[in-house]
Parts: C-alpha cells; structure tokens; sequence
C-alpha cells in the first residue's frame, strides 16, 4: 500500500540529526498583542516554522493572517490549505471553523470534526498533533485567554520532550488560559513576551 | 488522548480487517485524522485496547455498524463559509439556469445541511422545479438522518446568520417548522433530493452533473486518494460544470488539474474545461 510505504520511509529516512524545531502558539481573548510583542521580536532570519492557533469566530472572515503580515512587514504569514508542507521561515495561522493536525510526513491536515472543549481550531488538538509529529523538536506555548484550551496539548509537549512556556499571567488581560496552563504544567517555563521571544532567539 | 497502542501497524491491521470484511477501505485516510476518530471511537464505546476493538469489529457485524456511523466525521452546517453560497448564487446559478435540466451532486452530504442550503439558493433563483439533485455518503445513518430533513434548533440561529451574510433576502424562518429541540425543512424543499449511498473511495462515476459539490471531505484523505477522487469528479461532470470544494482544499494533488479552471480561486470553485 502506498500508504504504508509512504510511511515506513520517513521513518527509515530517520531525518531527525538535524531538525528544526516548531514553535506551537496558542492564545485566546487578549492574545493578539502579545503574539505580535513576540513576534516582532524574532528576527528575518528566524527559520523555525510557527504554528499559531487562535480562537476565533467561525463564520466571519477575518484578516488576522494579513494583519500578522503587514504588523512584521513580512510575506511569509500563511493559513495553510490542507496538506501543504511545513517549510522554514513561515508562519502559520490556524484556518477559522478547523481543527489543524499534522501529518507523518510533515504536511498538515485540517479537520472539521466535532468542537474540542467548545474550540475549533483547538489550541490542545494541534499541540498534541505537532508533538506526535515532531517529539522533543517542540516549543509549546500558550498565551493569554479566558478559557482553559492549551493546558493538556503544553502537557503532551512536555511529556515527549519538548519544552513548554507559560505567558507571565500578570501580562495578561484575561489569565485564565495561562493559570490553567501553568496549574497543569509545573515545569513550564513562566515568561512576559518579551522573556519568550528572547528564549526563542537564544535557546533553540 | 493518543496512547502507544496508535503504532501504525495497530492502524494498518485495523483497516486491513475493516477493508477484507467489509469492503469499506481506510487505508488511504489521512493518517493525523483517522487516529483520532479511532481514539474518539475507543473513548465512546469504552474499549480499553486495539484487542478489544479488533475482536468486536471481527465478531460482530452490528459493532460495526456502529463504527462505521463513528469512524467518519459527520459535521456540518448550513450555508457554512457564506461568502462561498453568495458566489454560487451570483456567479454559478445564472449559468446552471440555461440547462433545461440541472443536476447536481452532494459528495460526502453528511447529515444534508449544505444539501438543504443549495435547495434554499435554488428555490430563491426559481431553479429548484427543474433540478435534482444527488446527495449521497459513504455512512448509511447519515443518508437516513438527511432525509428526515432534521436540523437542531439550536443552530438555527447561527444558520439564519449564515444565510443573511450569504446575501439571502427572505425570512429564513419560512423555510421551516419548528417542534421541540428540532426544525424541520420544509417538504417543498426536499423534494427534488434524491439520497443514496456512495463511496468516494471504491465506488465509480453514476451519473453527469453540471455541478459538483464536495466541501471538507477530502481533507480526511491522503494525497493519492485526493487524485482519485477529483478524477472521478471530472468523470462526472458534464463539459464547463462546476467543481465547489472546501475554502482550505485544492486540486494541487491532482494530475488533471489542468484540466480545471479556476471560476472563483478564494471560495475554491472550479470549472471543468471541456
């Protein structure tokens, strides 16, 4: 089966030596500025693929990934389209009304099954996804929100030997989701945006 | 959550079983997706291991059924992403409207929210008397549900939203009756809906339509199955008929897309070149 070999070759191929690592970022209300604190931050030369996930309306178009695009001055700002590949140097936005998975072989899915915790994107559905795909080559990261989405995918992250960072609650406008985070993840780190984009420029 | 037992070869000896008893072939499922409507599935019925599931899905026919209703995603909306139904009103129907007869498939119609939604589109431009159209699934309860024309009351809110921002002018209200926790879509509607079952993957080309809707459905495949599929939808479309897939689909994996032309690139609708 095609399917098999498909697979069975990425993992002979054993390309792990020298991986990039993906940064995962969920957030929810209030998010959006720190997100772009941090990611204004990262210089051009950050190649490392960024997964971002936001809670968003599901049925009203919005412009975040052109925002996010004209805020950095830069063109490399996608909302992937079912099994694109995950190259280096983009940044992803999650697609409104989808679940956003990653496969084997290091393209995404998308998905639109049934809400997860009342979310769709699901910040916990795609962290879990990226670390099955990617192991200890994850940083997690959950900002601001008045929910509790991010705490158990930070978890998964952890749990394969990723790392895990945690939004500085006094940072936020609403620290629910970072609170929920934290509580569920005694060894993520605790950092404001700027503490994250440092550790992003020095620590990978 | 994905525990160890989600080795592939646990993945691959499932679907090899399902697909020699039953007929019904997963194998080329995106493999992100389908594991996690396996671990939904073990977490609904409760089964502790891979064992347990192969050994009820080997000895008991009405268990799988039962997957089978699970196994697939089955969600869906009506006049999900409305600036897509606003195109089709304004820039596919007056073409439809110069064919004595239009005919039309839903693939993968799930529960019939986007079928409903076309019949709405299709009434409101006087077309709905001279259509049929084909709403088929690979999953036999979903054909059952749809046509019942059910909808929970529940959404019909966000769907009256859905339809307004999709340019609809009438009170959305009118086109059904509501009883308890349910709508139900006004018979009128339906009745030029014709439901049956059809596998995307196994099952070939039934008949020639003028346009082809298939939204989020071939996400849940893997790139060569993708290709199959779109060449069975050219298959079946009649010369110039429409192609509407998901916002986030294309027909990249295809090695006729060139055979396409895009008709509207942002809500992913394409036209059959000849």
């Amino acid at each position: 089966m095609k399917w098999q070999q498909k697979f069975l070759g990425e993992k002979t191929n054993g390309n792990m030596s020298k991986q990039l690592s993906v940064i995962a970022i969920g957030g929810s209300a209030g998010s959006f500025t720190p997100l772009l604190k941090i990611l204004k931050l990262l210089p051009e030369s950050f190649l490392h693929p960024v997964i971002i996930i936001l809670h968003r309306l599901k049925n009203v178009d919005s412009d975040i990934d052109r925002l996010i695009s004209s805020a950095l001055n830069r063109t490399k700002v996608r909302e992937p389209e079912d099994k694109d590949e995950i190259k280096p140097g983009y940044i992803y936005l999650a697609p409104r009304n989808y679940h956003l998975l990653v496969e084997e072989d290091k393209t995404f899915s998308l998905d639109y099954s049934e809400l997860v915790d009342y979310s769709r994107p699901s910040i916990n559905v795609t962290m879990q996804s990226i670390s099955a795909v990617y192991g200890k080559h994850v940083t997690g990261i959950v900002l601001c929100g008045a929910n509790s989405d991010g705490a158990s995918g930070l978890q998964s992250i952890i749990q394969n030997g990723g790392t895990g960072i945690v939004q500085q609650p006094s940072t936020c406008e609403y620290a629910a989701m970072t609170h929920a985070a934290i509580e569920m993840n005694k060894e993520a780190m605790v950092l404001s945006p700027e503490g994250i984009a440092d550790f992003l420029k020095n620590h990978l | 959550m994905i525990d160890n037992n989600f080795t592939a070869e646990n993945i691959k000896t499932l679907q090899q079983l399902v697909l020699q008893q039953y007929g019904y072939d997963f194998t080329q499922y995106s493999k992100a997706s389908f594991e996690r409507r396996i671990a939904r599935f073990l977490n609904i019925t409760g089964l502790e291991s891979f064992y347990d599931l192969k050994y009820h899905l080997i000895n008991n026919k009405e268990f799988f059924t039962f997957f089978l209703e699970n196994i697939t995603v089955n969600v869906t909306e009506m006049f999900r992403d409305p600036v897509f139904y606003k195109n089709i009103r304004e820039k596919v129907l007056p073409q439809l409207a110069t064919y004595p007869v239009i005919k039309i498939w839903h693939a993968g119609c799930a529960t019939g929210e986007e079928v409903f939604s076309m019949c709405i589109l299709l009434h409101e431009e006087n077309l709905l008397k001279r259509s049929i159209i084909y709403a088929t699934d690979i999953n036999p309860k979903n054909i059952e549900h749809a046509r019942q024309g059910i909808v929970p009351l529940n959404v019909m809110r966000d769907y009256t939203q859905n339809y307004h921002s999709s340019g609809g002018k009438n009170d959305f209200s009118s086109y059904y009756t509501a009883s308890y926790d349910n709508v139900l879509i006004k018979k009128e509607l339906r009745k030029h809906i014709v439901f049956s079952q059809h596998n995307l993957v196994t099952d070939h080309a039934f008949n020639e339509f003028q346009l082809i809707l298939c939204r989020n459905v071939l996400i849940y495949f893997d790139k060569a199955l993708q290709n199959r599929v779109i060449r069975l939808f050219y298959d079946s479309l009649a010369p110039y008929g429409f192609l509407a897939l998901g916002i986030k689909e294309s027909l990249l994996f295809s090695d006729i897309r060139n055979n396409f032309e895009v008709n509207e690139m942002a809500t992913k609708i394409f036209r059959r070149k000849n």
